[in-house]
């Protein structure tokens, strides 16, 4: 069951996306540096969320497999995020 | 879907092909429909040891004060019984049993897409099913905690709780792998032709439960190794003394533990979506809607947990939210119900024990779930929670609901499992002992519920007498009807078995009973304008 | 004949890349809770982890990443000998991120910070859990790059004698998916635990 197309990701690609991880990494240890208060949890969970949709993304090869993939990932996501909703509505509310 | 091939060469599954012979050929076999008969062997064990453990419980409890052993033990029996019927009988059940079985015939297949790992998934239950007994005998003494495992008890009794819950944290290992496998199959091996709207309502269910076993299982399963790190190294997410909360616990283990009854009522709620319209022989009412339904009850099923929470010291906005969440869920539950009344509307009933059954699963489902709601509404929940009415809340789901459906599962495909049929006469003697046995043991359990009778209590106030002692007799007519169906099933062989003994449209049907090691000589299609349920 | 589904093995290894993401899904939840419930202990707790070590750790896991990923490339390519290469590359940056770890967490040991030690009852309720939950999560993180590492020794064996090769690496892939999800996770724990002070 090997007909359809096979990607091969060239190694310049893979390159890039590493460099652009590495860049954010620093990104995030710089930003730590500066005091925005509530705001720095935000910031760094935006930033590690950019590199792990990166990782998904060319890593993992999702942007090459069938879009059923994504749908998957996605919904397995939005459940994870509302379970954590549901139960800070439980916390936040106390 | 063709309905020739009556003479058959292929051997039958049944027949040792391998190199083993007898019991090893079984225990290696990664054939689905051995597989599916070996966790049905090993469930009926463990659910005769849960029920016995239930009887003892009814012993102890048919008069007020101490019966026959103390308070200690009346707490290890019924942690144990929870165990055993949750983590051993009820959620693997259908799912692993007829999922097995039948779901990979039913969608044209020759096997589950990892027959290997399914293999592997069994030897896991049995695993973790032995872990778990084996707390009973190691350590300190029986777990008596509840199958809950409610900290911060759990983490402060002296009980062997570490073992049960390791065995608990094993089988749902269990589970989420053959969640995986069944995913797999159903997406990978459909026959050719057969679109997922085109897909039988018993493999549509078990989709929808496996996606619950793998996205809902994981969550248990730390939370469990949670509570062993929490006894041995003290890590404190649940001692308030180290700034940790129980109430997060409780969290942590609904958001696991809900679902999972829906990971035992869908598939119920699957098979009979197969049973009536055989025996209406009419065409599934609203195929799209059951279909629908079932995702809908996994995605929602997902998001009512903290209504086990009501009395847990919850912010207010949480309970109200998770109320109404609760009440959402009974829509697609009630879909469901109105399209099984409304398929056997007119259409031909042959009331064979299978439908029978099928029919006992809708009333007392209907109950379970009426009473369910009564408990899901804030204000009554704060009067009754905790009682004996949430018991017999739950025992009508779970089995009334799950175990009546398991019974018309095994009447319905057992002449497919061993190309025998069984007496008539005697399985519906079986329903009647059963159906009212299961009402006489239930149903008072309710109304002293209501009168205040909390669950869990070793003893009670005198007036409670009667409703426990019918209790106790309920339970001795199920005892019997237990008796009745094993004797009808396994005493002695039946006739023959046709291919399709009820006139069933599924691709099971179309297969010799019992089926040939793959199931189909010629591989099964579907065409453009067939569809499933295809009756005049 | 023998039946064969890239697609369908490759979709199981996702799934249970689902079931590993809940897993640990769990953790961030209590995570998010406590955090919510002590937010300025965490703060302060956070400023006894070495966030120099967190950082090479990171870079560690993320180089590794790459080079698994090249891997298939150069395995999709034929060129298997290159695939071994990178694939040593990764496991040596996993021994690497171990000893790091190693020396982290026995630096805390050694000054009698453990769950359960005397030193962590004289803390803050909040400081207690911050400690409790960095060993659990990375510890169970590092588990899981134990098991990645082996599943990739496996898989570099079987790229060695040719038993992946250009025409078949799905075993190549779903062990790569594996250990970016090691790294995937790691991406959340870095900033999480480290970068909070």
């Amino acid at each position: 069951m090997h007909t359809e197309s096979v990607h091969i990701t060239p190694y310049r690609t893979h390159a890039w996306v590493l460099i652009t991880l590495l860049a954010f990494t620093f990104i995030t240890i710089t930003v730590t540096w500066i005091d925005l208060s509530a705001l720095t949890v935000l910031i760094a969970l935006l930033i590690a969320s950019v590199k792990a949709y990166i990782v998904l993304t060319y890593f993992m090869h999702l942007k090459f497999e069938s879009s059923l993939f994504r749908v998957f990932v996605f919904m397995v996501l939005f459940i994870y995020v509302l379970v954590i909703l549901f139960t800070l509505s439980d916390y936040l509310f106390r | 879907m063709t309905e020739e091939k009556t003479h058959h060469p292929e051997p039958s599954y049944l027949v040792d092909t391998g190199k083993y012979k007898g019991l090893m050929a079984w225990l290696t076999s990664t054939d689905h429909k051995r597989i599916g008969l070996m966790y049905m062997y090993a469930m009926m064990v463990f659910f005769a040891v849960g029920v016995i453990l239930g009887m003892i419980m009814r012993i102890e409890l048919f008069y007020p004060g101490q019966q026959v052993y103390g308070p200690q033990a009346y707490n290890g029996i019924f942690t144990i019984h929870g165990i055993i019927m949750i983590f051993t009988v009820v959620i693997p059940g259908l799912a692993a049993v007829f999922g097995n079985f039948s779901m990979p015939i039913m969608i044209g297949a020759k096997d589950v897409a990892f027959p290997r790992l399914n293999l592997f998934s069994f030897y896991l239950y049995i695993l973790g099913a032995a872990i778990a007994l084996a707390s009973q005998f190691m350590g300190n003494g029986p777990p008596d905690t509840g199958w809950t495992f409610y900290a911060p008890y759990s983490i402060q009794t002296h009980t062997n709780v570490v073992a049960a819950v390791f065995g608990a944290f094993v089988l749902g290992f269990s589970s989420i792998l053959t969640g995986l496998n069944f995913i797999v199959t159903m997406h990978r091996l459909r026959a050719p032709g057969m679109t997922f709207f085109k897909m039988p309502l018993f493999p549509w269910s078990l989709y929808a439960t496996a996606w619950i076993q793998v996205l809902a299982t994981p969550i248990v399963g730390i939370t469990l190794l949670m509570i062993i790190a929490e006894r041995w190294l003290r890590i404190g997410f649940f001692d308030p003394s180290l700034g940790g909360d129980p109430v997060l616990y409780q969290h942590l283990f609904w958001i696991y533990s809900h679902p999972a009854v829906y990971i035992m009522i869908l598939p119920a709620m699957g098979v009979i979506t197969e049973i009536i319209p055989t025996f209406a022989q009419k065409k599934i009412f609203g195929y799209k809607a059951i279909a629908i339904s079932s995702l809908a009850i996994a995605l929602v099923g997902y998001f009512v947990w903290a209504h086990h929470m009501y009395t847990s010291g919850m912010s207010t906005t949480a309970r109200w939210v998770f109320s109404l969440l609760t009440f959402l869920v009974a829509v697609p539950s009630a879909i469901k119900v109105f399209n099984w009344v409304t398929t056997m509307y007119k259409g031909s009933i042959s009331v064979k024990p299978p439908f029978l059954f099928a029919i006992g699963f809708i009333f007392l489902f209907m109950i379970g779930g009426m009473t369910g709601l009564s408990l899901g509404a804030l204000a009554t929940n704060i009067h009754v929670h905790d009682t004996a009415y949430v018991v017999a809340h739950f025992h009508y789901i779970v089995f009334g609901g799950v175990g009546f459906a398991f019974f018309a599962a095994i009447y319905y495909w057992y002449p497919k499992m061993y190309g025998r049929m069984y007496s008539f006469k005697m399985a519906n003697w079986s329903f009647v002992f059963l159906f009212t046995g299961f009402n006489l043991l239930y149903f008072p359990q309710f109304i002293i519920g209501i009168m205040g009778m909390p669950r869990r209590y070793f003893d009670y106030l005198p007036q409670f007498t009667f409703g426990h002692q019918l209790s106790f007799f309920g339970g001795l007519l199920l005892v019997i009807g237990f008796i009745i169906m094993l004797i009808t099933l396994f005493s002695k062989k039946g006739a023959k078995a046709p291919d399709n003994p009820w006139g069933g449209r599924t691709f099971e049907w179309t297969i010799p009973s019992p089926p040939p090691l793959e199931n189909f000589d010629v591989m099964p299609e579907m065409g453009v304008n067939e569809q499933p349920y295809d009756y005049k | 004949m023998e039946h064969r589904d890239d697609i369908g093995a490759k979709l199981g290894m996702w799934v249970f890349i689902f079931t590993e993401i809940l897993l640990f899904g769990g953790l961030f939840l209590v995570y998010a809770i406590m955090r919510s419930s002590y937010s300025t202990e965490f703060h302060q707790a956070a400023h006894h982890l070495n966030a120099f070590i967190g950082t090479i750790n990171t870079v560690v896991l993320l180089i590794s990443s790459a080079t698994v990923a090249m891997s298939i490339t150069a395995v999709q390519k034929g060129n298997n000998k290159l695939a071994v290469i990178l694939l040593v590359i990764t496991l040596l940056c996993a021994a690497a991120f171990m000893i790091n770890k190693y020396f982290e967490w026995g630096h805390k040991i050694h000054i009698g910070l453990y769950p359960g030690s005397d030193l962590m009852l004289t803390l803050s309720h909040g400081q207690v859990m911050f400690f409790s939950l960095y060993y659990f999560m990375t510890g169970l993180h590092m588990f899981h790059l134990v098991v990645g590492g082996i599943i990739l020794t496996i898989v570099l064996i079987k790229v060695q004698n040719g038993t992946i090769n250009e025409g078949r690496y799905v075993l190549l892939e779903n062990g790569g998916l594996y250990w970016h999800l090691v790294d995937l996770i790691w991406i959340f724990l870095f900033p999480l635990l480290y970068l909070i002070t």
